[in-house]
């Protein structure tokens, strides 16, 4: 019993020590120091992209074509608008069940072929929102070509601020119209 | 009946064609300079159709720079030096008085007009100007331009031109315009059902280049004004935008981009030669050439949000030019070089700011409009022209350098975007 308390106490003694030893060394040596937080930070970065890698794979193996045509799924490909937050082109994850829905169908319909319409609210310059616009309209299309639609299926252009779909200088008009439409050319 | 609806069409077709814009000063310069233009004679026989000294009273009264004296307000109206009684406008506290007289010359008008010092009673302009019947306006603003160079050191900027689009509510139709600077005069020179944007003009003001959204993607053209000839020049796949001409008016700075990634691109006019100058994954956009011809301003969300940066065309090098506040875009150089316009957002408010290229200080310029966007500076580097938002609608304003002077260019329709102030024309 009182074996194991000392083993214990050394044990946080030790313990301590390399603590100490280990914040010495990185005090002394900040070179070192700095190599090694960069070293963190790319093992970090490594495991955000694998798990990345991981979400898209599980994503794959959703297959949607198989029951596409479904009254759900119609639903969801009635759906051809999508929001997006102030100077940002990332998906919104309410966003990716319809998008999911029209990649398969272009996907399960190789003749189908669309045009992504990106948007930016007024705020901003004309040309940055024009590139804004086409951030968000790429983001769009990158996530179809997940589901399985070609590239050659689907053509980008950005209107920027130039088209708003709903007019007022507010956060209720300006949330419309960061937008991205699918247009479809054929079905 | 039938001819008055004929009229009447007629009328409402002009109005939606036109956007009509009319300087209104809200802002004057605390040592505006006192000025009496004193209405010119006018001894032809038929009424003029333009009344000169009145639009030279209100160049020179718009410019901020002078405080003009309304004609209703003289005691007298002297034609001729001698008869100028300088006492009386000493009374009206006027430094500055400007008489002159039109008369009918060969297929059109001369014009000769004296600028006198009231407090030294010295005449420091005598001048004479002709012009064809068309040109009555041009003769105003040369009157101006050359009373305002004469009194404050500046060339005048009253001959020049903008070219601006305006749009409908519904955004299913966009002019491209052309007027001097004052609003006056204003032509359709193209229109479409797509979007145009960005226009820039050539240093020889002989062109401009913009982007259309024409042919379902957009695209840089280029328009002789003279002529009307169009022309497109950057049509590459994917996103062509951002024109801007090198100061020698042989390269054209532009934007592309086909997946997402736009970049600055410089085409040789002469060859036709397109060469890439950035290559980030960031959204590069925006370019404007400075006045020594190799560096580049332009736009970058390599740091995160927008922000502008130097580029040096020669070497490729990059460095940043902006660091307060979040959001800092579409840079324009004043003439001298001394002082970046810019757009600069702070939360949902956005303004144009200046700042100077020596000491980097920021000066917020335009504090009582928002959502303000594509400032352009005149070619004397004395007033920004930009649009900003009032009531839901699109504007344009105007405020000088300093921030001192601030007048409106309010439309009876539809938004008013994207002004571009001319070179100045010979």
């Amino acid at each position: 019993m009182q074996k194991t308390a000392l083993y214990k106490a050394l044990g946080v003694a030790f313990g301590a020590f390399l603590v100490t030893a280990c914040a010495n060394n990185g005090d002394l040596e900040e070179g070192a120091g700095s190599a090694m937080t960069a070293t963190e930070q790319q093992a970090t970065e490594a495991t955000e992209s694998a798990t990345t890698a991981v979400e898209s794979a599980s994503l794959q193996g959703q297959s949607l074509a198989s029951d596409a045509t479904n009254a759900a799924q119609q639903a969801l490909l009635d759906i051809t608008t999508f929001y997006f937050d102030f100077d940002q082109s990332s998906i919104k994850s309410e966003s990716r069940a319809a998008l999911s829905a029209h990649g398969a169908y272009l996907a399960a319909n190789a003749g189908a072929k669309v045009v992504l319409e990106g948007h930016a609210d007024e705020r901003g310059t004309p040309e940055y929102n024009i590139a804004l616009g086409e951030r968000r309209a790429i983001a769009v299309r990158d996530f179809l070509l997940l589901k399985g639609a070609s590239a050659s299926q689907i053509k980008v252009v950005s209107f920027g601020e130039e088209k708003p779909a709903a007019m007022g200088d507010s956060e209720s008009a300006w949330s419309k119209n960061r937008r991205v439409e699918i247009k479809y050319q054929s079905r | 009946m039938v001819n008055r609806v004929v009229v009447m069409l007629l009328l409402w077709v002009s109005c939606v064609a036109q956007a009509e814009l009319v300087i209104e000063v809200t802002q004057g310069r605390q040592s505006a300079l006192p000025i009496a233009v004193v209405p010119f004679e006018w001894t032809g026989a038929l009424a003029l159709p333009e009344d000169i000294s009145a639009i030279v009273n209100n160049d020179l009264g718009s410019s901020g720079y002078f405080r003009t004296l309304d004609p209703a307000l003289m005691l007298d109206k002297p034609v001729y030096p001698a008869e100028v009684a300088y006492v009386d406008w000493q009374r009206l506290k006027q430094d500055y008085i400007v008489v002159g007289r039109i008369s009918p010359a060969e297929q059109g008008y001369a014009v000769e007009f004296h600028v006198l010092d009231v407090h030294s009673q010295l005449e420091l302009v005598h001048h004479r100007v002709k012009g064809n019947g068309n040109q009555l306006r041009d003769l105003a603003h040369y009157i101006s331009d050359f009373i305002f160079k004469e009194l404050t050191g500046i060339p005048g900027v009253f001959s020049t031109k903008m070219v601006y689009v305006t749009t409908n509510r519904e955004r299913s139709r966009f002019n491209l315009n052309f007027a001097d600077a004052d609003g006056a005069r204003e032509q359709l020179i193209f229109r479409s059902d797509e979007p145009i944007l960005s226009p820039a003009w050539s240093p020889d003001g002989q062109k401009v280049a913009y982007v259309s959204f024409e042919n379902g993607q957009s695209e840089i053209f280029f328009q002789e004004l003279a002529t009307g000839k169009r022309e497109k020049v950057v049509a590459f796949d994917g996103s062509n935008s951002a024109p801007s001409f090198s100061p020698d008016g042989t390269r054209l700075a532009f934007v592309h981009s086909s997946s997402g990634n736009p970049d600055i691109y410089v085409m040789d006019l002469n060859t036709r030669q397109t060469q890439r100058l950035t290559k980030h994954y960031g959204i590069d956009t925006e370019p404007q050439w400075m006045a020594d011809g190799r560096h580049i301003l332009f736009t970058s969300s390599r740091a995160g949000g927008p922000q502008i940066y130097k580029l040096d065309s020669v070497d490729r090098s990059v460095s940043r030019v902006t660091f307060e506040g979040r959001y800092n875009a579409r840079a324009r150089m004043t003439a001298d070089g001394r002082k970046m316009v810019f757009v600069h957002g702070n939360g949902d408010r956005f303004h144009i700011a200046s700042q100077d290229m020596e000491s980097g200080r920021v000066r917020i310029l335009s504090r009582d409009t928002n959502l303000d966007e594509s400032p352009s500076v005149a070619p004397n580097g004395s007033m920004v022209i930009y649009a900003a938002t009032e009531k839901e609608r699109s504007i344009l304003a105007a405020v000088s350098v300093d921030g001192e002077v601030k007048f409106r260019l309010p439309s009876r329709y539809g938004d008013v975007r994207e002004p571009a102030w001319s070179p100045i024309l010979n």
